[in-house]
């Protein structure tokens, strides 16, 4: 009940609030224009596609499938706009048994595309896809340490872990992990996504509907998505630019400002996407001892690499592999400057002489070849005589990476600061690209990933990141931006962080304005 | 004697498998470590090398390559798994189409340009066809197309600037999807050709029997219609020939830049996937057609000029 004196004191406050905030009102009006608009057909032009694409994850190796994948499929977990860990499928999951047992509760009420309900059964078939010892799946690691999946109910999953993982769920947002109904083939295409699969003519056309039933009343705006392989980045550009298509990915950073200059398109950008790396193998001179390391560190200049090579697009890295993302990214550690000096006096200590060799192909990173030649001058200033040496891309990850003593090579973002650095830095690696080992980094990263107290896990991290910067063998000079470009006809299309594309879910976050 | 050269065309055809055959295997890196990129683990690498049957003998992975293209199988995909002649005769068929239309717009465009050359010799007509014809030769396709891609398609907005088509397409949609990529092509050829048209028919124009036409008081239009053609035809040919082939074995570089899902498109995209099958096929089919084409420019020529009929 209220009674009089209180209603005018309040109904006064409002008219006074009325009449003093006129942004109020705008604010009101601006969060109007941005509500969703339904229907429309979306064209995206997206690099990476192959006459050899298939819609089976365990095939997934390239951005076009991750993209198109996306669209046809969802996963148990996703990663939203703050880098945080989100329901999809999954609604909730928790750990018992220090983090060894994880349980995972399955959305109720769902879908797959040909009418079929979402049940736990149909993700242990999902997730079970990617294990065996034929797997050939780039996300087969990631279940290495499972030792069962099982449907503990009819919405509820358990998996097992031989050895605790904080973090575990963190991994099933890897696009790897799309779920499908049980004992369907993933090659139909038939998904829990926004969009149903209509025509899908691998390396040249995708085609997908809207799927009506979408359990996600907040996503899948337009009726229609035509997915194009445009492999070129000039013919993306000239696609976007020319109105073919609406939304492009890897806008190539020398023309970035072109594109920033045209009223009708806009720049997406998704920071630290990518580290761009120079690994040196461990255990050959010049990078078998600290000075030889610390020396290539302190020489290469890593803003005018950022600078020139990639338009600015890019931050200072510190040798560092966690992303500043990262809720374990060590912000503390101080960066290690261009220094020239430092580097000579290194140079000389490490006993090395001869001319060191670094191989570099834009396959280790698009313009390596360019940024090979900067460190190589700007070593020289330091009196380290770097030979830059251009090999095909061609078989580059067979015959040089991890062969040749000083290489170029990238490494996209991961859900997990364990996932990278135990893909690429502990001993057992097949991808340990600077032949890193260690074994007391190895038990680091081991008592990281069980630890389940937060802060004393953000301290191991915390010491694993500056032994990296101090002692490790690779040279991190920059976190690559993804840019992505569209129509700004195209609304709702948001910036994941370390994700190009959205998060890969651009298709059915943004809607056609107009 | 038509016969004769059909023979000899296949033995070349035989040759060429045999040298694509050997080529691929020279090539540095395997279709496992290709296929799995830099995600390539060595138990993934030994567990498809195995599948692929890559553990067999050279020799014996050709014969049955070539035993099974000669019974019209073409091979399952290293990458998909799939029958390759499916997306081969597919992608053919898109190639063909892009090929057959810029040859229907560029064989009459070349030798009307070579005839009025010929007739207004040396006059400032031919003087600027000749620079325009020699100036398109010289820009390479990839340039061109960009070119046109910025006038056409950037500034006009008259054409589209991706070529994906598809099936189910209508044919109007399809020609003027095609229409820049066609244009890059046009271009390409029809220096060539005309300039070989209009030196064919010059040489011919310097023969006795012209003079006599001449003197006989014929127009210049009738003396090159009725007498010079005839004689200049088997060169004509010849050239046209040639650049039907170059459009088949050439649109590599356009399909990419317009993003046209055709046969070169498809072979590129094989050879960094290193699917061995799908290569060696798009190869052989296009030495093939490259082949068949010289075949029918020497048969043509043939029926065009009876005195190469006979061994002298």
């Amino acid at each position: 009940m209220i009674d009089r004196r209180s209603f005018i004191k309040s109904a006064g406050a409002l008219s006074i609030a009325a009449a003093t905030s006129s942004t109020w009102l705008g604010k009101a009006f601006a969060a109007e224009a941005e509500k969703p608009k339904k229907g429309g057909h979306l064209v995206v032009g997206v690099d990476n596609a192959s006459s050899t694409d298939r819609l089976d994850p365990a095939f997934w190796f390239e951005t076009y499938m991750y993209f198109v994948g996306s669209q046809l499929f969802n996963n148990l977990v996703e990663i939203d706009e703050n880098a945080k860990l989100a329901p999809s499928l999954a609604e909730s999951w928790a750990s018992t048994d220090g983090s060894k047992t994880w349980v995972l509760k399955i959305r109720q009420g769902v879908q797959f595309h040909d009418g079929r309900s979402l049940g736990a059964k149909d993700v242990v078939y999902s997730l079970n896809h990617h294990r065996g010892e034929k797997s050939t799946s780039p996300v087969k690691g990631y279940l290495d340490t499972a030792s069962s999946i099982e449907a503990t109910g009819e919405h509820e999953v358990t998996i097992k872990l031989t050895a605790p993982d904080v973090e575990f769920v963190w991994l099933l947002s890897a696009v790897h992990f799309a779920i499908t109904a049980e004992n369907e083939s993933f090659d139909k295409g038939i998904g829990t996504g926004a969009f149903i699969l209509e025509k899908f003519q691998p390396g040249v056309t995708t085609l997908t509907k809207r799927n009506p039933n979408y359990w996600n009343s907040e996503r899948g705006h337009v009726d229609s998505v035509e997915t194009l392989a445009m492999n070129d980045s000039t013919a993306r550009v000239a696609a976007l630019v020319s109105g073919s298509a609406q939304l492009i990915n890897r806008v190539n950073p020398r023309i970035v400002s072109r594109i920033e200059r045209m009223p009708n398109l806009k720049l997406v950008r998704a920071k630290d996407s990518m580290i761009y790396t120079f690994p040196g193998l461990s255990n050959l001179a010049p990078f078998d001892n600290i000075d030889g390391r610390l020396a290539l560190k302190y020489a290469i200049d890593r803003q005018q690499i950022i600078d020139t090579v990639l338009g600015g697009y890019a931050s200072v890295a510190n040798d560092n592999p966690i992303f500043p993302s990262n809720r374990y990214f060590a912000k503390d550690i101080p960066q290690r400057p261009y220094d020239p000096e430092k580097a000579q006096f290194h140079w000389k200590k490490s006993g090395f002489s001869g001319p060191l060799t670094l191989n570099v192909a834009d396959a280790g990173f698009p313009g390596a070849v360019d940024a090979g030649q900067l460190y190589q001058q700007s070593a020289a200033k330091a009196g380290i005589n770097l030979n830059v040496v251009r090999v095909p891309d061609d078989a580059f990850w067979n015959d040089i990476w991890q062969k040749k003593a000083f290489v170029s090579s990238n490494w996209a973002n991961r859900p997990t600061a364990d996932a990278l650095l135990s893909l690429v830095f502990t001993s057992q690696s097949s991808w340990n690209e600077s032949a890193w080992h260690v074994p007391a980094f190895d038990a680091m990263v081991k008592a990281a990933r069980g630890e389940p107290d937060e802060a004393r896990r953000k301290q191991i991290y915390h010491d694993i990141q500056v032994m990296l910067v101090d002692q490790g063998s690779e040279i991190i000079p920059l976190y690559a931006d993804a840019l992505d470009g569209c129509s700004t006809k195209i609304k709702g299309f948001t910036s994941v962080p370390g994700m190009p594309l959205s998060g890969n879910r651009a298709a059915e976050k943004v809607w056609i304005e107009g | 004697m038509v016969l004769t050269r059909l023979f000899y065309g296949m033995l070349i055809v035989l040759a060429v498998s045999v040298l694509i055959f050997a080529g691929v295997q020279l090539l540095p890196g395997n279709a496992a470590t290709a296929i799995l990129g830099q995600s390539a683990t060595p138990d993934a690498i030994r567990e498809l090398n195995l599948q692929l049957g890559l553990d067999k003998p050279a020799v014996s992975r050709y014969l049955s390559w070539l035993f099974g293209i000669l019974h019209g199988d073409f091979g399952t995909s290293f990458s998909t798994r799939e029958a390759i002649s499916g997306p081969l005769f597919t992608r053919l068929g898109n190639t063909l189409f892009l090929a057959g239309y810029t040859a229907a717009i560029a064989v009459p465009l070349a030798l009307l340009i070579g005839f009025i050359s010929v007739r207004y010799h040396g006059s400032w007509i031919d003087t600027l066809l000749n620079v325009i014809t020699r100036a398109t030769v010289a820009l390479p396709e990839f340039f061109s197309g960009y070119l046109l891609i910025l006038i056409f398609a950037i500034t006009l907005a008259w054409a589209p600037s991706n070529s994906s088509i598809t099936a189910d397409m209508p044919l109007a949609a399809k020609l003027s999807a095609i229409s820049l990529p066609c244009a890059t092509l046009v271009l390409a050829i029809l220096g060539h050709m005309s300039n070989m048209t209009r030196a064919a028919l010059i040489a011919a124009q310097s023969s006795a029997y012209v003079d006599t036409a001449l003197l006989k008081g014929l127009s210049p239009s009738r003396i090159l219609w009725r007498h010079v053609l005839p004689n200049a035809i088997g060169p004509i040919i010849n050239v046209v020939a040639i650049n039907l082939a170059y459009l088949m074995v050439g649109v590599v570089i356009v399909e990419n830049v317009f993003v046209y899902p055709g046969l070169g498109q498809y072979m590129v995209d094989s050879i960094s996937k290193r699917d061995i099958p799908v290569m060696q096929d798009c190869a052989l089919l296009l030495a093939g057609i490259y082949i068949l084409l010289n075949l029918l420019a020497d048969v043509m020529a043939l029926v065009a000029n009876p005195r190469l009929r006979h061994n002298r």
